[in-house]
C-alpha cells in the first residue's frame, strides 16, 4: 500500500507546531497503525530526521497510552478500537491520513502526538478511590453483590483512561471519564460511604482542570474505545445534584486530627 | 563471592511467616515513619500496592514510573485471573494445596518457604481487592465466582471477565492516588531510573532521567524498592508492553545485586503469530482454546491450498500423532516445542512460515456453532480484529510467544537483595515461581509482595538505621549522574547508520534462536559469540536522532537495548551452565523418551545467582542451595 500522512509536529510545549507531510510506499495491510508509525520513524531515523514522538505501550488495547486523532476521530475510524488495535487494512491504498494529538486545553501537547494527561490522575486523586489501608478485611462473601450490579460496575471500570472522550467532545469535557470512575465505585457497597462526596469533589476537580461541561453531544460514547455508556454521566449528575442539595458537613478534619 | 543469607525463619513452614513477623522483624513506630524516605521504582501491581501500603503507614514514599500515569503499567494486560485458596468451591483446596501446586508447577526450583507464604497470603489479597471496589465476577447469589486454570485440580481462580489484571491494577492505582492526594506519596511520572547509587555497600538512592525534559536528577532514600517487572522484551517480540525493559534491574546488578536464574523464561504456546518483519509485539490468545481446537499443519511443505481445501489425509495433526494420550492438551512447554519443531521442518503456515493451525471445525460440527462461539466469543473477536480472519470460517494460526520471566534479582525472605536497603518485588525478583509459573499466579505474587510483605519487612531494615544519613550532596550521587550522562553522550556520539530498533530486532532473533523454547550447548555457545559481535556493531553503527535534553524516544530505547544486549549474554550463560532441563528451561540433551524435561536434582537443585565482576569480565556464579523439607522432590508429572 501507498499512503500519504499528514502528521502534527511540535518540538515542545511552547512550540507552535504544524502539520507535515510524509509518504510511505511499503505499508502492508496486516500492519497495525502503530507498526506503520514505526515504519515511518525507522525511515525518518535512517534519513537523519527526527522521528515522530507518540505514546504507546501495551499495544493490545488496554493500557490507554496510545492517543491519536486519526482523520478527525479519536483512535480512528473503527468503533470500540484503540489506535494500537487499528490495522492498515481499514484504509485504502493511496489513502491520505491526518494524524493529530488529543486536542483539549486540559491536555497540553508535550511533543508531536504526546500530550499531558496528568489532569486525569488529579481527578482520581480528588476521590476516585475507596479510602482504605492494606491489611485484614472482612471476607468478601459476607457482603453479597447482585451480579448485575457487579457487572455494571465492571462496565464502568473498563475505562482505560486514554482521554479519547475528551478529544472527541466539542467542549473538551471529561464527564465520561469522571462518571465512569464515580459510577464504578458508587454502584458497589464498598463505595457507598464516600459516594456523594466523591461525586462532588471529582466534578469540581474536573472543572478546575479546565475541562468543559457536558452538553450531551454523546461524541464521547461514540469514540470511546471501550464503549463506555453515557448513562453513567446521568448517574453522576444525579449523585452530584443530591450531594449539592445537602448542606456540607466536614467532620473529616476532626476525625483525622490526633 | 556474594553473601546469600536467605533469612528463612527457623520454624515449621506453616507457621514460618507469623513466627518471622513476631520474633525476627523489628517495627518502626508511627511517629518515626515519616522520617524514613522510601523510593519505589515502577507502578504496576507490585509497585503501586507497595507504595500505597507504605504511604498509608506513614512512610515518606516517592514513586517513579516511565509512563505518563501509574495506571499504564503492564500488569494491566493480564487477562485470566488470580489464584487464592479460599476453598469457596468446597473442592478440597487449602493453603497447602496452593503451595504444592505452585512448587510443583515451578518444577522445584523455588524456595519453598517463600512459596508457602505466597499461598498463605493469597486469600487476603482477594479480601483487600474487594474492599477497594474491584468488581470480581459474582454468582447469582452475589457470592464470588471462580474458574479453573491449567495445571491444578481445584477451582480457585478469581476473575473480572478477561480483564482481571486491569481491575486489580486500577484498585492498586486508586489506592496509590489516595496516598498521593494525602501527600504521603510523591509521584514522578515520565521518569526512568538509569542507575542505582550505592555507598559503602548500601543502596542510597537512584539517578533518573526526566523523559520529557531530559534532565538527570538524583534522589536519595533510606531504602529503594524495585518493582520494575520482567525482561521478556530481550526477545524483541513478546507479549510484554513495548516499554518493558531490564534496565533498572540490570543497573542494580552492575552495582552488586545478584541476578538469579536469568534463563528462566516462560513461553506461552498460543499467541497470534507474527505476520511480518515489521511486527512489534505479540498478542496472547487464551490457552483455553486448546480444549476445543485441533492443532495441525499441512504434511506437504509446499502446500498452496487454503486450509479448508486440504483433505484430512494431507493434514498432520502432530500433537495427536505424537502424544496419543494427551493430544492437543499436552502441557504448555511440550505444545510450544512441538510447534517450533514442525515449523523448523518447513511445515509452518502463514506469511512467515512460523505458525500452526488451531482448527475449530470438528468442535463446531460436534457441538454446534453457537456453543463454540459462546464459549470463545471475545477471543474469536480479538483474533479477527488482529488478523481479519474469522476462526469459524478458517482455522486460527497460532505460535508460541515469550510471556513471563521467572528470573530476577535475588532476594531473601524479606524481599531484600544482597545490597542492604535494596528490595525487589513482583516479577522483578526471582522468588516464588521457580522454573515455571503457574497460570493466574503472577498477579497473586505482585500483590502479596506489595500489600502484605514489603510493608512489614522494610521496617525491620529501617529500624536498624538512622533516617536521612546520606543526602544527594554525597559525591557518589554526582559520580553516578556523571556516569549516566557520559553513557548518553556516548550513545549519541556513535553517529552510525542503524536505528536502535533494528539492533533490538536482531538481538531478539538471536535470543529466540539460541536461548528460546529449547536450548542446547552448541547453540547457546553460538549465541554467546553472536551477541558480543552485535554489541560491537551497536557501538560502531548506532544512529540516534535528536538531543539528550528533550523528549527523545529513540534515546530511551537505545539505552534499554544496550542493557538487553549485555543481559542477553547473561541469560545464555545461565542457560549453558544449567546443564539440566527443568520447567521452562529445556535443554535438548536432557529429556525423557517422551520428550519431557528431565531434572537433575543431584547437581542442580540450587538457585543460580550471578555476580557482576566488571565490564568484559565473566560474571561469577554463586549458588543458593534449595532444600525440600516440607515437600519432597517428585517428578513433574501431568499424565496420571
Amino acid at each position: 500500500m501507498r499512503i500519504k500522512l499528514h502528521v502534527w509536529r511540535q518540538s515542545s510545549r511552547s512550540d507552535k507546531g504544524q502539520m507535515e507531510t510524509y509518504e510511505l510506499d511499503n505499508v502492508i495491510e496486516d500492519m497495525s497503525f502503530l507498526e506503520m508509525m514505526d515504519t515511518l520513524n525507522e525511515k525518518l531515523t535512517v534519513e537523519g530526521k527526527e522521528p515522530v514522538a507518540f505514546d504507546h505501550d501495551c499495544r493490545e488495547g488496554v493500557c490507554g497510552m496510545c492517543s491519536m486523532v486519526i482523520n478527525g476521530e479519536a483512535h480512528g475510524p473503527k468503533s470500540e478500537t484503540t489506535t494500537c488495535q487499528l490495522y492498515m487494512r481499514h484504509f485504502d491504498d493511496g489513502a491520505e491520513i491526518f494524524i493529530e494529538p488529543w486536542r483539549a486545553s486540559a491536555f497540553p501537547v508535550v511533543r508531536d502526538l504526546v500530550v499531558d494527561r496528568s489532569a486525569f490522575d488529579r481527578i482520581i486523586q480528588a476521590g476516585g478511590f475507596v479510602s482504605n489501608h492494606s491489611g485484614p478485611k472482612p471476607d468478601p462473601n459476607s457482603i453479597p453483590i447482585e451480579p448485575n450490579i457487579a457487572e455494571t460496575a465492571l462496565d464502568a471500570a473498563t475505562c482505560i483512561g486514554c482521554g479519547a472522550c475528551v478529544a472527541a467532545c466539542p467542549n473538551g469535557s471529561a464527564m465520561l471519564f469522571t462518571s465512569a470512575k464515580a459510577s464504578h465505585l458508587g454502584l458497589l457497597p464498598q463505595g457507598q460511604p464516600e459516594r456523594f462526596d466523591r461525586a462532588k469533589s471529582m466534578v469540581s476537580q474536573m472543572e478546575s482542570e479546565g475541562f468543559g461541561s457536558c452538553r450531551n453531544y454523546a461524541e464521547c460514547e461514540a469514540q470511546c474505545p471501550k464503549g463506555i455508556s453515557i448513562a453513567f454521566i446521568g448517574r453522576l449528575n444525579s449523585d452530584f445534584l443530591k450531594a449539592s442539595l445537602v448542606e456540607p458537613i466536614d467532620r473529616r478534619g476532626d476525625m483525622k486530627a490526633q | 563471592m556474594l553473601t546469600l543469607d536467605s533469612k528463612i525463619p527457623d520454624a515449621p513452614i506453616e507457621d514460618a511467616w507469623t513466627f518471622h513477623k513476631n520474633n525476627n522483624l523489628r517495627l518502626v513506630g508511627p511517629k518515626n515513619r515519616p522520617k524514613y524516605k522510601i523510593i519505589v521504582v515502577g507502578s504496576g501491581l507490585a509497585g503501586a500496592s507497595a507504595a500505597a501500603s507504605m504511604g498509608a503507614m506513614g512512610y515518606n514514599v516517592e514513586c517513579f514510573c516511565f509512563q505518563d500515569s501509574p495506571r499504564r503499567a503492564h500488569s494491566i494486560a493480564a487477562q485470566g485471573g488470580i489464584n487464592a485458596s479460599k476453598n469457596y468451591r468446597n473442592d478440597g483446596d487449602s493453603t497447602w494445596r496452593l503451595f504444592y501446586d505452585t512448587q510443583k508447577g515451578g518444577d522445584y526450583r523455588a524456595r519453598e518457604q517463600n512459596v508457602y507464604r505466597l499461598a498463605e497470603l493469597s486469600t487476603s489479597i482477594i479480601d483487600q481487592a474487594v474492599s477497594q471496589g474491584v468488581p470480581f465476577a459474582r454468582e447469582y447469589g452475589g457470592k464470588l465466582a471462580n474458574r479453573s486454570f491449567g495445571g491444578v485440580l481445584v477451582e480457585r481462580t478469581f476473575y473480572c471477565r478477561g480483564e482481571t489484571g486491569q481491575q486489580l491494577l486500577l484498585g492498586a492505582y486508586s489506592a496509590l492516588e489516595e496516598q498521593i492526594a494525602a501527600k504521603k506519596v510523591k509521584m514522578h511520572t515520565r521518569h526512568e531510573m538509569l542507575d542505582l547509587v550505592v555507598v559503602d555497600g548500601r543502596s542510597r538512592g537512584i539517578v533518573v532521567r526526566n523523559l520529557e525534559t531530559g534532565e538527570i536528577t538524583s534522589h536519595a532514600a533510606d531504602a529503594v524498592v524495585l518493582a520494575t517487572g520482567g525482561y521478556g522484551n530481550v526477545f524483541y517480540l513478546s507479549t510484554n508492553a513495548k516499554g518493558c525493559n531490564v534496565t533498572a534491574n540490570f543497573r542494580a546488578y552492575r552495582k552488586g545485586a545478584g541476578f538469579a536464574n536469568p534463563c528462566f523464561t516462560q513461553i506461552h504456546p498460543t499467541s497470534i503469530p507474527a505476520s511480518g518483519d515489521y511486527q512489534s509485539k505479540l498478542t496472547l490468545m487464551s490457552e483455553s482454546l486448546r480444549n476445543d481446537g485441533r492443532i495441525w499443519v499441512p504434511r506437504d511443505p509446499d502446500e498452496k491450498r487454503a486450509p479448508r481445501d486440504i483433505p484430512e489425509d494431507d493434514r498432520y495433526y502432530y500433537l495427536e500423532e505424537r502424544y496419543p494420550r494427551f493430544g492437543n492438551l499436552v502441557p504448555r512447554d511440550v505444545a510450544a516445542r512441538n510447534a517450533k519443531d514442525v515449523c523448523d521442518q518447513g511445515l509452518g503456515v502463514g506469511p512467515t512460515g512460523y505458525g500452526v493451525y488451531l482448527d475449530f471445525a470438528a468442535a463446531i460440527e460436534e457441538k454446534g456453532i453457537d456453543a463454540v462461539k459462546s464459549k470463545y466469543a471475545n477471543l474469536f473477536e480479538m483474533y479477527q480484529r488482529i488478523t481479519d480472519d474469522d476462526p469459524v470460517e478458517t482455522p486460527m494460526r497460532i505460535y508460541p510467544a515469550v510471556h513471563y520471566t521467572m528470573g530476577g534479582l535475588w532476594v531473601d525472605y524479606n524481599l531484600m537483595t544482597n545490597i542492604p536497603g535494596l528490595y525487589a518485588v513482583g516479577e522483578s525478583n526471582f522468588a516464588d515461581h521457580g522454573a515455571n509459573r503457574l497460570g493466574a499466579s503472577s498477579l497473586m505474587q505482585c500483590l502479596a509482595d506489595g500489600y502484605f510483605i514489603i510493608p512489614v519487612t522494610i521496617g525491620d531494615f529501617l529500624s536498624r538505621h538512622e533516617s536521612g544519613e546520606i543526602t544527594t550532596d554525597h559525591p557518589a550521587f554526582q559520580e553516578t549522574e556523571t556516569a549516566v550522562k557520559e553513557r548518553i553522550n556516548k550513545l549519541l556520539a556513535v553517529k552510525g547508520t542503524r536505528s536502535a530498533q533494528s539492533f533490538h530486532r536482531e538481538l531478539g532473533k538471536i535470543m529466540w534462536e539460541h536461548c528460546g523454547i529449547s536450548r542446547n550447548k552448541e547453540s547457546l555457545e553460538e549465541g554467546l559469540r553472536k551477541i558480543p559481535a552485535l554489541r560491537e556493531e551497536f557501538w560502531r553503527d548506532l544512529k540516534l536522532p535528536g538531543n539528550p535534553d528533550e523528549l527523545n524516544q529513540s534515546l530511551e530505547h537505545a539505552g534499554r537495548v544496550l542493557d538487553f544486549l549485555d543481559f542477553g549474554e547473561l541469560m545464555c550463560r545461565d542457560a549453558l551452565l544449567r546443564d539440566e532441563s527443568c520447567g521452562c528451561h529445556f535443554r535438548e540433551e536432557h529429556q525423557t523418551p517422551e520428550g519431557e524435561a528431565e531434572r537433575n536434582d543431584e547437581e542442580y537443585a540450587f538457585v543460580s545467582v550471578f555476580e557482576y565482576k566488571g565490564e568484559g569480565i565473566e560474571p561469577e556464579l554463586n549458588k543458593e542451595p534449595l532444600s525440600f523439607d516440607a515437600l519432597p522432590l517428585a517428578a513433574r508429572n501431568y499424565k496420571t
